[in-house]
This record gives structure tokens, C-alpha cells and sequence, in this order.
């Protein structure tokens, strides 16, 4: 079958047969970076532009539709128009901390694409803790917010960031105990396995009610995690005008934005691939033709099928319900999603033990 | 009083140590739909106390008035409360008839009160998305904004302008409707009918729209009274206040509708109030509709008008309440002094009642059914 993996090993033995090793292991790492970067920009990109359009659909209107074709290149203008703007730094911030927010933002998001596999054997770094790695990663970005609130000397970022914090603590509790679920069925952390072990079937289907609960609570919470609407209280625009990043202008607000969607993106592929079988295709049981016949499908198709299949809903929410007020946030989390997802774990645990998921 | 500079020093000083922060909601804020200055004392995000400060779109339009004649000083009017500039309009036109002495003709007065009931659906449309925006939900704006753009067509064909319509003058309407009003009518009646369900499903049976709304913002019967609230805010508290019922002018009197009112008092009260209103307001319109009766549609006046010596007080409902007009004529062409009395004064003064201990995300939700129009209050 196509497989990404040829074109990855094809590079590898060149590059060790032209080179010393470790010239080749700075290449390799060369190459890597700038397919991430270029991941990273084309994603922004695309998930802005695509957020445009759902929104315009869902709002019967047309979106943007003057730049480019149909509108394709109004990100591109727009991220034109960010980097030329001036970033401004408010008199009384805190210089240091004001400035590194944003790249503390960024960069966790880039960390989180590590672990990622896009297709067979088409992974930046399949380490052996890798869904315990997204998880412990995942929870750095508070402090970026939190440093940008604080630095910002806004009693509006000062809110949003205290949301936020509160809000991200306590929705990673219910991520996490919903990622554990899957990990309890796989039987192990590394992203590989978790997707090798989908083979016969992805686990929202073989893992019973009880992973179509985690399924349900993880997209909740993630929504909640990159704070977006129903949950945006970080950045409620009604309520603190931007919330966190209300003083931030240029590429520095670019960097936040940007870091919004490719969290979006991320949480997203992290779903598709416990629950959803990553770039597994659609395989059913023993129906040895109909798995032959999706197998025809690249991995990679699938992957980013599914995440963007995610990604839509995640928007769907967003242009559809109103905001939670704070208390209500934490009462979700607290009084109903904790407890259910414990419950849950509980559930799997006991399928995983006797063996009666598919 | 506090002078200006001071209240900003203060607010930016901002105890913290203390627990209380106190921040500046507006003038500029995307949550008080105009020029609304709101300096909020928090502790934490708990509301403690809450301070409108007014006057930044003040135009003196009661001073203006002095000075232009009884058929001018009504089309400033507009300016007022600019989602319901018939209604303004229509208040003024009725004073100065009181003091003409005028009988305007039944065409007229059936033309007013489509007009009015058609300005009356479409006020609450624009304040049903605006209150939703508040809630962090954008697309029902769209929704609304679809219904209403349908009406602001049919303002546009009969009175050539969509906003500042000026159709009414003393004795009549300025024109005759146009050819097409009635079809045109007619279908958005059918079309807001099939269409207004969508808010049900999107907005009114919402979960989380319920549970930010119900039990927040109460306001008492009582205070509702105390305060002067009118309009939905009061009728949603239990109080009869409803002009066209309690004081009916032209032919309010021989029409068929409901006075809404809830007893619950909070902001979802407010928000059914407003949403049952507008389905009252299309039974008028249909009722009236078919039955616009010939003749002029405007009353036979001198040129230039002059109210004799004396004191005259006209009461209408608009969208947001009761709107009052009191003119004091020395018996000149131009009114000695006019005053107008604004629903959304009355209202916003409540404000601070019903938000304190709430949440900051409450103010919003609260501040949304309010629906406060800024140069209503300010003028």
C-alpha cells in the first residue's frame, strides 16, 4: 500500500549514504523543522480560513470572497497585514514577561506536534510515554496566558487570564482521565501502538458505550482546553473585550491566534488518533475485502479527515451556542464531567480486564 | 459628584490589595452597544457595585427643539431612540395634534399603527441578536438580521429611508403607502412566522441560554415601580403597563392583542416578554392589514402651525417602554420648552439593583434585556 513511510526511508538512506552521521542527523533535524514550521503556517491558514467560511455558512453569508479565488488568500493578506502592524507594548507592562508570553503560547503548541503521526511511520518522535507526554505538555500553555494577563497591567487580561488558568486546570482533569480510558483499552502510552492496536476497528466503536462517553467528554474538554466558545471565557469578547491578549497587536496577537488554531488542530488529531484510529482506515472486524478496499485509501487522507471532521465540530459549537458564565464552567467540570469520567474509567477498566470490547 | 478625571483615577488605581478592582466598562466596550461608561467595582468577579455615567452622546436634542418649529422639531426626534424613530415621531405628531386640535384621518391612524407595530418587531429582532452577541452566541444576530433587513425594506419603499423615517407629522403621515406595502407586508408576516421558530431552537430552548438566564437580574415588582422601569422590564416584573392598554391612542382601543406580562421578574422574563411581544405585534398587523380604510392620509394644517399658550403631554409605547412628550408652548411657532421622557433612563437606573453579587457575565445578560439604546438615554 502508498505509504509515507518509503519517502521518509529513501531520505534516511541517502542521507546516511552521503554523509557522517551526525551531518545527517543535523540535516534530518533541519528538514524536520522546516516541514513543521511549514505545517504550522499552512495550518494557521487553512483553519482560519475555514473557520471564516463555516461561520459564514452557518451565518447565511458568504465569507470572505474578495482576495483570491473564493477568498482563499484573505489569511494570507491578513497575516500580510499582522506582521507589518506595529507591536506595541503598553507603558507599565512588564517588558520581559509581556513579550515571551506569546512564544511560551507557541511554542507548546509546537511541542505538541511531536508525538503526532500522520501516517504509517510518518512521526516526528514516537516516544514511549507519548500520550502522557501531550498531556503533561498541554498544560504549560496556562502559564503563557497567565504570563500574558499578568504582564499586560490590563485588569481586563488580569480576568481573562485568571479564567483561563482555572479553567484549563480543571478541564484537564476530565481530558486526561478520557485519554486514560483509551490508554487502559490499548494497553499502552506509545501513539504507535495505540493506533496499531485500532487494526481491527477504531475504539469509539470496539470499546462499547464507555469510550463513546470518553469520545464525548474529551471534546468537551478540549473545547474547553483551547478555549473555545462555548467555553471561551478567557477571551470572552462581549465580557473583557479580548480577554487575555486585549493589549497585544502585530505578531505578537498573530502568534496567539495562530496558537489557538494549531491547539485546535492539535487536540483534534489527538482525538482522531485514540479514538478514531488516527491514519487507520475504516477497518471492520474480519470483513477481509471491505478493510482491502479502504486500505486503498492513504493513511494520511484519513488522518487529516478526521481531524478536520473534529475541527468542524468544535466550530459548530462555536457559532452555535452561547458563552458558560464562570461558575457554570466549573460546575460542568466539577459536578458532572469529573465524576462521569471516573465512573467511565471505571467501566473501561473493567471491559479492558474481561476482555469484552471487540 | 465626582468630576470626570477623578473617577478615572480612582478606577485606576484599582485596590487590589483590598479584594476590589474596580474597571471601566465603556465608553467604548463591545458589550454597551454605544457610549454607555459603566465603572464596575468587582471583587473577584463578583459585581459590588455598579456606576452609569452618561452624557457622551448628549446632543441637547430638548434644547434643540426650542428652537425649530412644531413640524421641524420632530424629525430630530429620530435621533432619539433610533430603532423606534416612528414611535418618537409618532409621540410628538400626537402632542402637537392635542394642541392643533386636530382629528387625523382613519387612514392615518391605521397607516401609524402599522408602522409602529412593524418598527415595534423590528426593534426587538435587533435587540433578540444584539442580546444573544452579548452572550457570546453570534449567530442569531444573523438570524435577526435577516427578519428585520425585510422590514427595513418596506420602511424604505414607503418612507424613502430605513432608520430616520420622519413619516409622521402632525395631522397625518407624510405620504401615502406605497403600492406594493400591503403584498409586501404579507409575506414577512408569513415568512417571520415560519422563521421565528428558529429562535426557539436555537436561542429560547438553549441550555445554557436558559441557565444564564433564569434567576439572574431580578428586578420586584416594587422596585420595578420605584425605579419607573416601563415597558418589557416592567411587564416582565408583573406590571401593567402597557400604554397601548392602560392610555390608548389612536385605534389601539378596537384592536384584538394581550398585554404581555411574566411575573418571574429575571432576565429570561424579560426575554420571553419581548418575544411573545413581537408575535402580538404581528397579530395587530394582521389584523390591520387588510382593513386600511380609503381616504387622505393626511389631515388638512395651516402652514405654519402655532399651539396656543398652555401645557400638553402625549404618552406612546415604544419597543423599550413608555416614551413621554411634554411641550410648554407660550403660543409661538416654536415650543418654549420640551421635555422627553425616555424609556431607557428609567430603566438603566435599575441597573445597579439587579447586577449587584451577580457575575460580571450576569451584567452582560442583564445589561442585554435592559435593552438600552444609548442616545435614548443620553439625547
Amino acid at each position: 500500500m502508498f505509504s509515507l513511510e518509503s519517502i521518509t526511508n529513501a531520505v534516511q538512506d541517502w542521507l546516511n549514504a552521503n554523509f557522517s552521521p551526525m551531518w545527517a542527523l543535523i540535516i534530518q533535524c533541519a528538514i524536520v523543522i522546516l516541514l513543521a514550521m511549514g505545517l504550522f503556517a499552512t495550518l494557521g491558514l487553512v483553519l482560519v480560513l475555514m473557520e471564516r467560511k463555516v461561520a459564514a455558512h452557518m451565518q447565511i453569508r458568504l465569507g470572505p470572497n474578495r482576495v483570491g479565488p473564493k477568498g482563499m488568500f484573505q489569511t494570507a493578506a491578513d497575516t500580510l497585514k499582522l506582521i507589518m502592524k506595529e507591536g506595541l507594548t503598553p507603558e507599565g507592562a512588564d517588558k520581559l514577561l509581556f513579550n515571551l508570553a506569546p512564544f511560551v503560547v507557541m511554542i507548546v503548541s509546537m511541542l505538541l506536534l511531536a508525538p503526532l503521526a500522520f501516517s504509517n511511520g510518518f512521526q516526528l518522535w514516537d516516544l514511549n510515554i507519548g500520550v502522557l507526554f501531550i498531556s503533561a505538555v498541554s498544560s504549560v500553555s496556562v502559564i503563557g496566558i497567565l504570563m500574558a494577563g499578568w504582564a499586560s497591567n490590563n485588569k481586563y487580561s488580569l480576568l481573562g487570564a485568571m479564567r483561563s488558568g482555572a479553567q484549563i486546570v480543571s478541564y484537564e482533569l476530565s481530558a486526561g482521565l478520557s485519554i486514560i480510558s483509551i490508554v487502559v483499552l490499548a494497553g499502552s502510552l506509545q501513539i504507535s501502538d495505540i493506533i496499531n492496536s485500532q487494526q481491527d476497528g477504531w475504539w469509539i466503536f470496539k470499546g462499547h458505550i464507555p469510550a463513546i462517553i470518553s469520545f464525548v467528554i474529551f471534546i468537551i474538554a478540549v473545547t474547553a482546553e483551547t478555549n473555545r466558545a462555548p467555553f471561551d471565557l478567557a477571551e470572552a469578547e462581549s465580557e473583557l473585550t479580548a480577554g487575555f491578549h486585549t493589549e497585544y497587536s502585530g505578531m505578537k496577537f498573530a502568534l496567539f491566534f495562530l496558537a489557538e488554531y494549531i491547539n485546535i488542530f492539535i487536540a483534534c488529531a489527538i482525538g482522531a488518533t485514540l479514538f478514531l484510529g488516527g491514519w487507520m482506515p475504516l477497518h471492520i472486524g474480519h470483513w477481509q475485502a471491505f478493510n482491502h478496499v479502504m486500505d486503498y485509501i492513504p493513511g494520511v487522507v484519513w488522518f487529516f479527515g478526521k481531524t478536520f471532521f473534529l475541527i468542524f465540530v468544535i466550530m459548530w459549537f462555536r457559532w452555535t451556542f452561547p458563552r458558560l458564565r464562570i461558575d457554570q464552567l466549573l460546575n460542568l467540570e466539577w459536578k458532572y464531567l469529573l465524576p462521569i469520567s471516573l465512573f467511565n474509567l471505571l467501566l473501561v477498566t473493567l471491559i479492558a480486564i474481561m476482555g469484552w470490547h471487540f | 459628584m465626582y468630576s470626570e478625571t477623578q473617577i478615572l483615577k480612582e478606577a485606576s488605581a484599582g485596590d487590589i490589595d483590598g479584594g476590589e478592582l474596580v474597571i471601566n466598562v465603556g465608553p467604548q466596550h463591545p458589550a454597551t452597544h454605544g457610549v454607555l461608561h459603566l465603572v464596575i467595582t468587582l471583587q473577584g468577579e463578583t459585581i459590588k457595585k455598579i456606576e452609569p455615567h452618561l452624557g457622551y452622546i448628549h446632543r441637547s436634542i430638548e434644547k434643540m427643539c426650542e428652537s425649530l418649529s412644531y413640524r421641524q422639531f420632530i424629525y430630530v426626534t429620530s435621533r432619539m431612540d433610533y430603532l423606534s424613530a416612528h414611535i418618537n415621531n409618532h409621540a410628538c405628531a400626537l402632542c402637537v395634534e392635542k394642541g392643533l386640535q386636530v382629528e387625523v384621518p382613519p387612514r392615518a391612524k391605521v397607516i401609524r399603527v402599522l408602522m409602529d407595530e412593524l418598527t415595534r418587531i423590528a426593534s426587538h429582532e435587533l435587540w433578540l441578536g444584539a442580546m444573544a452577541m452579548d452572550l457570546g452566541a453570534f449567530t442569531p444576530f444573523f438570524y435577526a438580521f435577516r427578519e428585520r433587513e425585510a422590514i427595513n425594506e418596506i420602511m424604505e419603499e414607503t418612507c424613502g429611508a430605513r432608520l430616520t423615517m420622519n413619516y409622521m407629522v402632525p395631522g397625518g403621515v407624510m405620504f401615502d403607502l406605497h403600492p406594493n406595502f400591503q403584498k409586501k407586508v404579507k409575506a414577512f408576516i408569513t415568512q417571520f412566522k415560519k422563521k421565528v421558530v428558529e429562535f426557539d431552537d436555537l436561542v429560547t430552548n438553549n441550555i445554557i441560554f436558559q441557565n444564564r438566564m433564569k434567576g439572574i437580574g431580578v428586578l420586584s415588582k416594587e422596585d420595578a415601580i420605584s425605579y419607573g422601569c416601563t415597558g418589557p422590564v416592567a411587564r416582565a416584573s408583573g406590571v401593567h403597563c402597557d400604554i397601548r392598554k392602560i392610555y390608548p391612542y389612536e385605534i389601539y382601543d378596537q384592536l384584538e392583542f394581550d398585554e404581555i406580562t411574566e411575573s418571574a421578574g429575571d432576565s429570561f422574563a424579560r426575554y420571553m416578554v419581548r418575544v411573545r411581544e413581537m408575535h402580538q405585534s404581528a397579530k395587530i398587523i394582521e389584523q390591520l392589514i387588510d382593513n386600511i380604510p380609503e381616504g387622505d392620509y393626511q389631515a388638512k394644517t395651516k402652514a405654519v402651525l402655532k399651539l396656543p399658550k398652555g401645557e400638553f403631554y402625549s404618552r406612546v409605547e415604544t419597543a423599550r417602554g413608555e416614551l413621554g412628550v411634554y411641550i410648554v408652548s407660550e403660543g409661538g411657532t416654536t415650543p418654549y420648552r420640551i421635555k422627553f421622557r425616555s424609556p431607557g433612563f428609567s430603566n438603566l437606573s435599575a441597573l445597579d439593583h439587579i447586577a449587584r453579587g451577580g457575575k460580571i457575565g450576569d451584567l452582560m445578560a442583564t445589561m442585554g434585556t435592559l435593552d438600552l439604546v444609548i442616545p435614548d438615554i443620553d439625547r
